[in-house]
């Protein structure tokens, strides 16, 4: 019984992995549904601030790359569309899916679309709750209410390519359903941002 | 098998579909003048164009392909590749040439897609991911200024 606490106890308080997303059952036994909505957004955070997903949420310029978010190479620009430069865009390197190479290790990350995420919705350097605000705000979301938000988080493509993002780079933690699962929840306790 | 058009003509390859594009074209239909350079999308030596825009050949497997139509540096025509050509020979742009091929189709597309003459931050946006070990990029820049002139933008 102890060791079984131990145990327990162990599992709660050491630092998530990479790997690790909590669903929203962990959060049931927050009483304050306010609180237990702004813990839902943090948890939600785990995702929203993974490189998978930051590095092509710049607040101006071009893309970053890798787990170190270093500039993107070859040197890229955001362009008028989000898209990259004439003669120069995303689809001159990027396809509509992940393209392993053949004469080094890892992959060229790809899917149908792929193009950055327009400045107003960027998250680079911006705090948690800055990007919960922003992400709630139709005037920054792509006009999205909150239902719409739900539907692009838990089955958008783009989304989803968070966690299958090719050889050589970590998935974002947990699952697309789980990340479905917390803004769920988040939404139906009021999508309260963290402090 | 795998049926697309290089070049204006059609062609029907029975290997892997994974097969990178560059791969087909340089060892199976012997279209050498575009070049291996990286194999990971870093260089631009590979550039072809891909139902009319530019496209990195070796991260570019076969299967992408099927039905398109690939046009490689022997068989771009118009007037922008003319004008590059031209511009190329009139500065002696290339050093020992390896990139040149994929510098010239990406200087062409940004041709083809420009309104107006590019601007120097333009050429180089477009031209960012073609890299010259020879360092000719001053050159480059210059026949592409000189290339848009004649095609009076």
């Amino acid at each position: 019984m102890r060791i079984a606490i131990i145990v327990a106890a162990a599992t709660l308080t050491s630092p998530l992995s990479a790997q690790e997303l909590r669903g929203p059952e962990f959060f049931e036994s927050i009483a304050d549904e306010g609180e237990r909505s702004a813990a839902l957004f943090t948890e939600m955070g785990e995702v929203l601030t993974h490189p998978r997903c930051v590095n092509c949420h710049p607040v101006t310029g071009g893309p970053t790359q890798g787990d170190d978010m270093r500039p993107h190479s070859p040197p890229v620009i955001r362009g008028e569309a989000d898209f990259g430069a004439a003669a120069m865009n995303c689809n001159t390197c990027h396809s509509a899916e992940n393209v392993d190479f053949t004469s080094a290790p890892g992959s060229i990350p790809g899917h149908e679309p792929w193009m950055l995420a327009p400045v107003s919705m960027g998250w680079q350097g911006v705090s948690l709750r800055g990007i919960c605000e922003q992400i709630k705000d139709p005037g920054r979301n792509g006009g999205k209410t909150l239902e719409a938000l739900w539907e692009h988080n838990a089955h958008d493509g783009l989304v989803g390519w968070g966690w299958d993002p090719g050889e050589g780079r970590e998935p974002a933690p947990g699952s697309q359903e789980i990340f479905g699962e917390l803004t769920r929840a988040w939404i139906d306790t009021g999508a309260v941002c963290p402090e | 098998m795998t049926q697309f058009i290089v070049n204006g003509q059609d062609v029907t390859l029975d290997i892997d579909p994974d097969t990178p594009l560059l791969w087909a074209l340089r060892d199976d239909l012997h279209l050498t003048g575009t070049k291996f350079g990286c194999g990971v999308a870093q260089c631009g030596a590979c550039t072809v164009m891909l139902n009319g825009m530019p496209r990195r050949s070796c991260v570019t497997p076969l299967s992408m392909v099927e039905g398109g139509e690939v046009t490689t540096i022997e068989g771009m025509t118009g007037p922008e590749i003319e004008a590059v050509k031209q511009a190329w020979v009139a500065i002696d742009v290339p050093q020992c040439g390896w990139c040149q091929s994929g510098q010239i189709m990406s200087a062409t597309a940004l041709l083809q897609q420009s309104a107006t003459a590019p601007t120097d931050a333009d050429i180089d946006a477009a031209m960012a991911g073609n890299v010259c070990r020879c360092a000719t990029y001053v050159r480059i820049r210059a026949a592409i200024h000189d290339a848009a002139r004649t095609l009076e933008l």
